[in-house]
């Protein structure tokens, strides 16, 4: 206890330079769980995809639809239990950088299988009853003011032309991960008006979502709907919901990995600094780690010394940083919309923030402290700071 | 003032430890600044090498990219004709009408599904390509089911290698040749005759249209004229143009949050620094009452101990692009998002970049260096003198 003390108050000694250590361990504690935070953000949709909902593609690419009477087929097979109709929309809302991502979808088929999507039941009926009705999530409808009755404007690219859709419903996540930054039309819409506008490309589909019975023939029945439409003109891709995103977040992981290994770098810079600082002090008291040898203490203590008052300054750096985490995350997130749907600092984070924090904090002390412990008692009494 | 320069010099030598970790941590900063830039330069230059000058890509309007964009024989027949446009070697329009489609591939060393553009050329799009050479085997034949794929496709996908086979279509594709598109987008991409591979995707409509102007100076009058014209739904842009707006988003993101951590890390730098100036400054306080007393001014005390600290950033710079320019080895594969395709690019350093890492550690030097000289400076002789 006595020694913690004296660890404590050696590193008030330099009132400036502990709280400039400080401050750069706070910057970097906290960069480091915003950083891990992006990556979590990155996976957030595979990490809510659920176990029995499979995703069915055309198997050249996403960009390639299926025709509408593959729906019936796959309902067929054996171990499904209900397909949803999805295309992605793709449409611009005023300017190119309010993206968010607008699906038409069957409504009772889609909402049926995300039950983690939840709506009110009379707004539910209105978006029912209005063909160009659409439902959008809590944090969309936050970000760019929308409210029921609202009407927004979309500039379709892959479906041209301007479309007006009506705001009927505004749905909650069930959990706080829940993606709640989308937006779901009529699909019948989308369908009905592209047959009248272009009639070739009406009754195409982007991807069915399928939802099995039992998540353990997840296997089976993706290889039962491929078999159905080989050597069709549109051939099919079925994968589970999670690798179907995992897909998407692989073909960006050049950008994942340079903010892992970012995230990496901030903490040897701070590394540099906090060393730097332990190595600055225990050359000003070199004199004095001497005198306590001289009285007879043991290098133990010596050590003990210079690793209590580094884990001390790495700890509060720490405390703070991991504290300012949670606030400063909230911000971002508003800040960045929709970009991020789901934005939460993990128990995952705090622990790793506190794990570098440590390593810090201990590899610090060891060379000033290793110094310390092995200097002859003479060296250390003449040495000057 | 050359003593004091020297003795700046002489202290940051005898405090080596301290040195090298003050300056090794503004050299980490200045690599993530530097890394960040040229990743950024990598990715535009080559979406500009991508883009001509003097070409037009034609697409239907507000379609922003070839994948999303539908021009039919009809309205590309009329954008080919148009007076503006170059002729040709074999006396035709040097104009090329190209659908582009994406497939999936798999990596060859991760075997994840990536999306790969395939390109359906006519065979003046070559001579639209000046960038383009063939550099194994020999371009594919008008008519037949051959592909050439670009350098960085036939380098990590295992079916597009010289001599393998490609399926998509519904047909078998031979790979005869592979090209080297001067670092352009085009190295990422598959190219095959455009009929051949419309008649695979059962299309009837072609994705864009790309032609030679005859004079660059008519950009304009050809744009208004054929945006103008009410039988078409076509939006013209200059080639290089087209190309730099598809690297927007993918740019302003590296831009950003490379910009936003360069920021956040050189506090923490800053901080070391400044906590290695003010210890100097507290160790040195009786030298600096000397120098006082031997007649230095104040200003000449200020600027040495500035000198000194961006010294120390300097030294971290150099040695942070030193660091950052050994990263021009590295190829970076990405989607990117407006495309909806990958994507290959080089980390690349430019002299700008350069210059651009040095003021910014010359400030993070004089910032962190600024409040331990004021210290110094404001130091009165007599109390300097007594506390050594």
């Amino acid at each position: 206890m006595y020694w913690l003390k004296l660890a404590l108050r050696n590193a008030l000694r330099h009132r400036l330079r502990t709280a400039l250590t400080v401050l750069g361990l706070v910057v970097a504690i906290l960069s480091f769980g915003l950083l891990q935070t992006i990556v979590d953000a990155w996976y957030a949709g595979a990490n809510n995809a659920s176990p029995n909902r499979l995703v069915t593609r055309n198997a050249v690419s996403l960009t390639f639809p299926m025709p509408l009477s593959y729906r019936d087929k796959i309902r067929a097979v054996p171990g499904v239990h209900a397909v949803a109709t999805a295309n992605w929309f793709g449409g611009i809302y005023i300017d190119k950088k309010n993206f968010f991502p607008q699906f038409a979808v069957d409504p009772a088929a889609y909402f049926g299988m995300y039950r983690e999507y939840v709506v009110a039941d009379d707004e539910w009926r209105a978006f029912l009853r209005d063909r160009k009705g659409v439902i959008v999530g809590r944090k969309l409808a936050q970000t760019y003011g929308f409210k029921i009755g609202d009407t927004v404007p979309l500039q379709g690219t892959i479906f041209p032309g301007v479309w007006q859709f009506n705001v009927r419903a505004i749905y909650e996540g069930a959990q706080p991960g829940t993606d709640t930054s989308q937006f779901f039309f009529h699909w019948d819409y989308l369908n009905e008006t592209v047959r009248a506008r272009y009639p070739g490309r009406a009754n195409q589909v982007g991807v069915f979502v399928v939802e099995i019975d039992n998540p353990d023939q997840a296997a089976e029945v993706s290889g039962a709907i491929d078999a159905t439409f080989r050597n069709s003109i549109a051939e099919t891709l079925t994968e589970t919901e999670r690798s179907f995103q995992i897909g998407f977040v692989k073909q960006t992981e050049a950008i994942v990995i340079a903010i892992r290994i970012v995230s990496f770098v901030v903490i040897f810079i701070i590394l540099a600094v906090m060393a730097n600082t332990m190595a600055m002090t225990a050359r000003e008291r070199s004199a004095e780690y001497a005198t306590l040898k001289a009285l007879g203490f043991g290098p133990g203590v010596v050590v003990l010394l210079i690793f209590g008052e580094s884990l001390a300054i790495a700890g509060v750096g720490c405390l703070l940083g991991v504290g300012l985490t949670f606030p400063v995350g909230d911000w971002f997130a508003a800040r960045m919309g929709t970009l991020f749907p789901v934005f939460e600092v993990s128990g995952g984070t705090v622990a790793l923030q506190f794990a570098c924090a440590f390593a810090v904090g201990a590899i610090a002390a060891i060379f000033p402290s290793r110094r310390a412990a092995t200097v002859r008692i003479v060296d250390g009494l003449r040495a000057i700071g | 003032m050359a003593i004091l320069l020297h003795y700046g010099v002489r202290n940051l030598r005898t405090r080596k430890l301290t040195t090298v970790l003050t300056a090794g941590g503004m050299a980490l900063v200045v690599f993530v600044f530097a890394a960040v830039l040229m990743l950024d330069a990598g990715l535009r230059a080559a979406l500009v090498a991508t883009g001509q000058y003097d070409n037009i890509v034609v697409t239907r309007r507000a379609a922003g990219t070839e994948i999303q964009s539908i021009v039919d024989r009809e309205q590309a027949a009329i954008a080919t004709s148009q007076p503006e446009i170059a002729i040709g070697a074999s006396a035709g329009r040097l104009a090329s009408r190209e659908v582009v489609v994406l497939i999936a591939l798999r990596q060859r060393n991760t075997g994840v599904p990536t999306n790969v553009g395939i390109r359906g050329l006519e065979p003046s799009g070559l001579a639209l390509r000046p960038q383009v050479r063939v550099t194994a085997g020999r371009m594919f034949s008008p008519g037949a089911a051959e592909v050439v794929v670009g350098k960085s496709i036939a380098e990590r996908f295992d079916d597009a290698r010289m001599g393998g086979m490609l399926r998509f279509g519904g047909r078998t594709w031979a790979v005869v040749g592979v090209f080297d598109g001067g670092g352009s987008a085009f190295d990422s991409e598959i190219w095959a005759d455009s009929d051949q591979l419309m008649q695979s995707f059962r299309r009837m409509a072609y994705s864009s249209v790309v032609a030679r102007l005859a004079d660059p100076q008519a950009y304009e009058a050809l744009k208004t004229r054929l945006e103008g014209d009410p039988r078409l739904t076509l939006e013209v842009k200059r080639e290089r143009v087209f190309y730099e707006e598809q690297s927007q988003t993918l740019s302003n993101f590296i831009r950003y949050l490379g910009i936003t951590l360069s920021v956040i890390f050189s506090i923490g730098a800053m901080v070391g620094a400044m906590i290695t100036m003010y210890t100097s400054v507290a160790n040195r306080t009786a030298e600096i009452g000397t120098l006082r007393a031997l007649g230095f001014r104040r200003t000449s005390i200020l600027a040495a101990f500035l000198f000194e600290a961006v010294l120390i950033a300097l030294v971290g710079c150099v040695a942070g692009l030193l660091l950052a320019s050994v990263m021009q080895l590295v190829h970076v594969s990405t989607l990117n998002w407006d495309s909806f395709s990958e994507i290959s690019f080089r980390f690349t350093l430019t002299p700008g970049i350069v210059l651009q890492a040095f003021i910014f550690a010359i400030a993070m030097g004089v910032i962190g260096g600024l409040l331990p000289a004021l210290r110094a400076a404001r130091l009165k002789i007599v109390d300097a003198l007594r506390s050594g």
